[in-house]
C-alpha cells in the first residue's frame, strides 16, 4: 500500500479535488480541532523519524520549538541532492498536496507564521507546480489567513536553490534562504532555538518525505502508522534503487523489509544475469559501503538493523554495484562529488577532499604506492568529526569503508 | 534591456521581494532573473540585483560564484549538463559524456563554434533511475543513448536554424 507514492495508485491526485476526494486534508482538519501540543503528541506517538537521513524522531524535533516565541518558521528541505536520491522529486511531482498538507500540520503544531519550501534549483518546474497548488489552496481558504476558519494564519512560499549539495544541510539551507553563502553555521544555537533558525527565529527543518507522512498519521492515527514497519523504525520508506539492477526505481515498502526482497523481488535482481552483486551504498554517497553478502541481503532495512551491519539506512538511496565494479573507482567517484560539493568553510573538509581526490586519481592511474592507500585512509580518518557539518564525515566514509571491505581493489593498482 | 524597469520582470521581482522578511533573501531568485535576461550572470545583472537589494555588487557576485546554476560566462544556446555521478556512471554516463564531447568537437565546458552547444558534466541531478541523463537549459532529458542524442541534436539544430531564419 502506498502512503506516499499515491500518484501511482490514483489518477490525477495532483488535482486538489481528487486529492480531497481520497482523504486529502482530513488530517489537517483533525489537527486544527486539536491543540498544537496534542498534534505533536500524535506525531511523537507514531514513532515517525526524519527521512532525510539522520532518522531523528520528528515529534521530538517539533517539541523543541519554544511555544512562547511569537515568530516561528517551518522550512521544508526539498534540496534532494544526495547521490542516488530521487524520492522527494516523485512525491512533489505526483502528490504535491500531501507535502503541503503535512507542512501545514507541522506549521500549526509549532504555530509557525510561514513555511518556506527550499527546492534544489533544478526542480524549478516542481516549484512552479507547488506555487500553483499554493494558490489553489489559498482560494479555498487552506492557506493564508484564518485557515479553514480556525483562526490560524500561515503563508507558504517556495524558494529555489541554485546547485549546491551543502544546502541540504539544515543550517546551510537557512543561510542560503537568507541570501548568504550556503555554508553551515556554528551550533548551538540550533535551528529549533531562538537565534538559530530562519531570520534568527525558532525553525523546524524537515525533509519532504518526513512531512508527506504526517497527513496519514493525523487522519489514520499514530497506531495505524506504528502498525507498519519495526518497533524502532515505523511506517513506510521510499527506497531509491539505482545502479546494476533490472528495475531501478522508487519503491515504497515498510521499514524493516529486507534488502533481498527489495533488490530481488522488486528491483529484479542483477542487471546482467552473469554478473552477481558485489556491493551497495545504502545511503547514497554519504553512508558506509557494504559488500552484498547473504548476511547483508537478509538484513531488514531499519535504523537499528542497518547499524548491526556497519552502515546506515539514511535516506535509503541504494546504489547497487555488480562484480565488474572496481571499488577504487567508486571511492574516486564519490570523493570527486564531495570535493566538488565541499563548501570551503572548514579546512579539514576543503583541503581533505581536494587531496583525497588527487591521491586516488594517482592510485587509479597506476602511479600510486601502497603508502598512498594508507595515506588516504589516514587523511579520511582525520577529517571525520572535525568539521561544522556532517559533510566532512560523509566524505571520509567512501575512503574508509571501501578500503576496509575491498582492500584487494586498491592493492591491484599499487603493485610494488 | 535591463531587469530594472523591465515590465517583463516587474511582477516577479515584486513577488520575490514580498515573500521574505529581508530584501537580501531575494538575491537568489533575482540572480535567476538576471541570468534569464542576459543569458548569463554578467556585471550589469550583478549590479542591478545589488541596486534592487541595497547590497554591494561584491556581495551579490559572491553568491553567484558559490552556486553552479549561475553561469559567470556566456554559454551556448543549448547548455548541456551531463550527470556523471556514480549511479549514472554505473550505467555508462562517463562514456556517454566523452562521446557527446567528441560528437560536438568540444572540450569539457567548451562551446561549439556555432555557439549552439556547451557541454559539461555535473553532479547528481536526482534522476538516477533514468541514466544516462542530462539537463538542457535546466530541463531534464532522461534514458539517453547515442541514437536518441543524435536525434535531439538534430532537432535542436533545426530549431535554432528556424529561429535564425525567422529573425532574418
Amino acid at each position: 500500500m502506498h502512503i506516499l507514492l499515491r500518484g501511482r495508485d490514483i489518477d490525477n491526485i495532483k488535482q486538489l479535488d481528487v486529492y480531497e476526494g481520497h482523504g486529502g486534508f482530513v488530517g489537517m482538519k483533525k489537527a486544527l480541532a486539536m491543540t498544537p501540543a496534542e498534534v505533536i503528541d500524535v506525531v511523537k506517538a507514531s514513532g515517525l523519524r526524519g527521512r532525510g537521513g539522520a532518522g531523528f524522531p520528528t515529534g521530538v524535533k517539533w517539541s523543541f520549538i519554544p511555544q512562547h516565541e511569537p515568530v516561528k518558521y517551518v522550512t521544508v528541505n526539498a534540496d534532494e541532492s544526495e547521490t542516488g536520491t530521487f524520492k522527494d522529486r516523485e512525491i512533489m511531482e505526483e502528490n504535491p498536496y500531501q507535502l503541503i498538507e503535512g507542512s501545514l500540520i507541522c506549521a500549526y503544531a509549532i504555530q509557525a507564521k510561514a513555511i518556506y519550501i527550499y527546492l534544489r534549483g533544478e526542480f524549478w518546474d516542481i516549484g512552479d507546480q507547488l506555487d500553483e497548488c499554493i494558490e489553489a489552496l489559498r482560494a479555498k481558504g487552506y492557506v493564508g489567513e484564518n485557515i479553514m476558519g480556525s483562526g490560524y494564519d500561515c503563508e507558504v512560499y517556495t524558494h529555489l536553490g541554485a546547485g549546491a549539495y551543502i544546502c541540504g544541510e539544515e543550517s546551510a539551507l537557512l543561510n542560503s534562504l537568507e541570501g548568504y553563502l550556503g555554508q553551515p553555521r556554528v551550533r548551538p544555537p540550533f535551528p529549533a532555538q531562538k537565534g538559530g533558525g530562519l531570520y534568527k527565529e525558532a525553525t523546524v527543518v524537515n525533509n519532504v518525505e518526513t512531512l508527506a507522512n504526517v497527513p496519514f498519521i493525523l487522519s489514520e492515527g499514530a497506531d495505524a502508522f506504528k502498525a507498519i514497519g519495526t518497533e524502532q523504525s515505523t511506517g513506510n520508506k521510499i527506497y531509491c534503487v539505482s545502479g546494476h539492477v533490472k528495475r531501478p526505481d522508487n519503491y515504497e515498502l515498510p521499514m524493516g523489509t529486507t534488502f533481498r526482497e527489495l533488490l530481488y523481488d522488486h528491483a529484479g535482481g542483477p542487471l546482467y544475469e552473469d554478473r552477481p552483486f558485489k556491493a551497495m551504498l545504502p545511503s547514497g554517497g554519504s553512508g558506509p559501503i557494504v559488500p552484498l553478502t547473504d548476511e547483508v541481503l537478509d538484513t531488514p532495512m531499519s535504523y537499528e538493523d542497518c547499524a548491526n551491519i556497519g552502515t546506515i539506512i539514511g535516506s535509503a538511496s541504494i546504489i547497487v554495484m555488480d562484480e565488474t565494479v572496481d571499488m577504487t573507482w567508486v571511492a574516486s567517484k564519490v570523493t570527486k562529488f564531495f570535493a566538488h560539493e565541499s563548501c570551503g568553510k572548514c579546512t579539514p573538509c576543503r583541503e581533505g577532499t581536494y587531496w583525497l581526490d588527487k591521491v586516488i586519481d594517482r592510485i587509479l592511474d597506476g602511479r600510486g604506492s601502497p603508502d598512498d592507500v594508507k595515506r588516504i585512509a589516514d587523511v579520511a580518518e582525520n577529517m571525520a568529526g572535525t568539521t561544522l557539518c556532517a559533510l566532512g564525515d560523509f566524505a571520509a566514509n567512501p575512503i574508509i569503508h571501501t578500503i576496509r571491505h575491498f582492500p584487494d581493489d586498491f592493492a591491484q593498482h599499487v603493485q610494488t | 534591456m535591463a531587469i530594472i524597469g523591465n515590465p517583463k520582470y516587474a511582477e516577479r521581482i515584486d513577488h520575490h521581494l514580498a515573500k521574505y522578511e529581508t530584501k537580501r533573501s531575494a538575491v537568489m531568485p533575482l540572480l535567476f532573473i538576471a541570468q534569464e535576461e542576459y543569458g548569463w550572470v554578467n556585471p550589469e545583472g550583478i549590479s542591478e540585483v545589488a541596486q534592487i537589494l541595497n547590497l554591494d555588487p561584491t556581495q551579490v557576485k559572491s553568491i553567484a560564484g558559490f552556486y553552479t546554476m549561475y553561469s559567470e560566462q556566456p554559454k551556448g544556446k543549448y547548455w548541456l549538463q551531463v550527470c556523471t555521478d556514480l549511479p549514472c556512471a554505473l550505467k555508462g554516463a562517463d562514456e556517454f559524456h566523452a562521446w557527446l564531447k567528441e560528437e560536438l568537437g568540444v572540450e569539457e565546458g567548451g562551446t561549439t563554434k556555432d555557439g549552439l552547444f556547451t557541454v559539461e558534466h555535473v553532479m547528481c541531478l536526482a534522476a538516477c533511475d533514468k541514466a544516462p541523463m542530462l539537463q538542457c537549459n535546466f530541463r531534464y532529458v532522461e534514458n539517453l543513448d547515442q541514437d536518441k542524442m543524435r536525434e535531439l541534436l538534430a532537432k535542436w539544430r533545426l530549431e535554432a536554424a528556424q529561429a535564425a531564419n525567422g529573425r532574418g
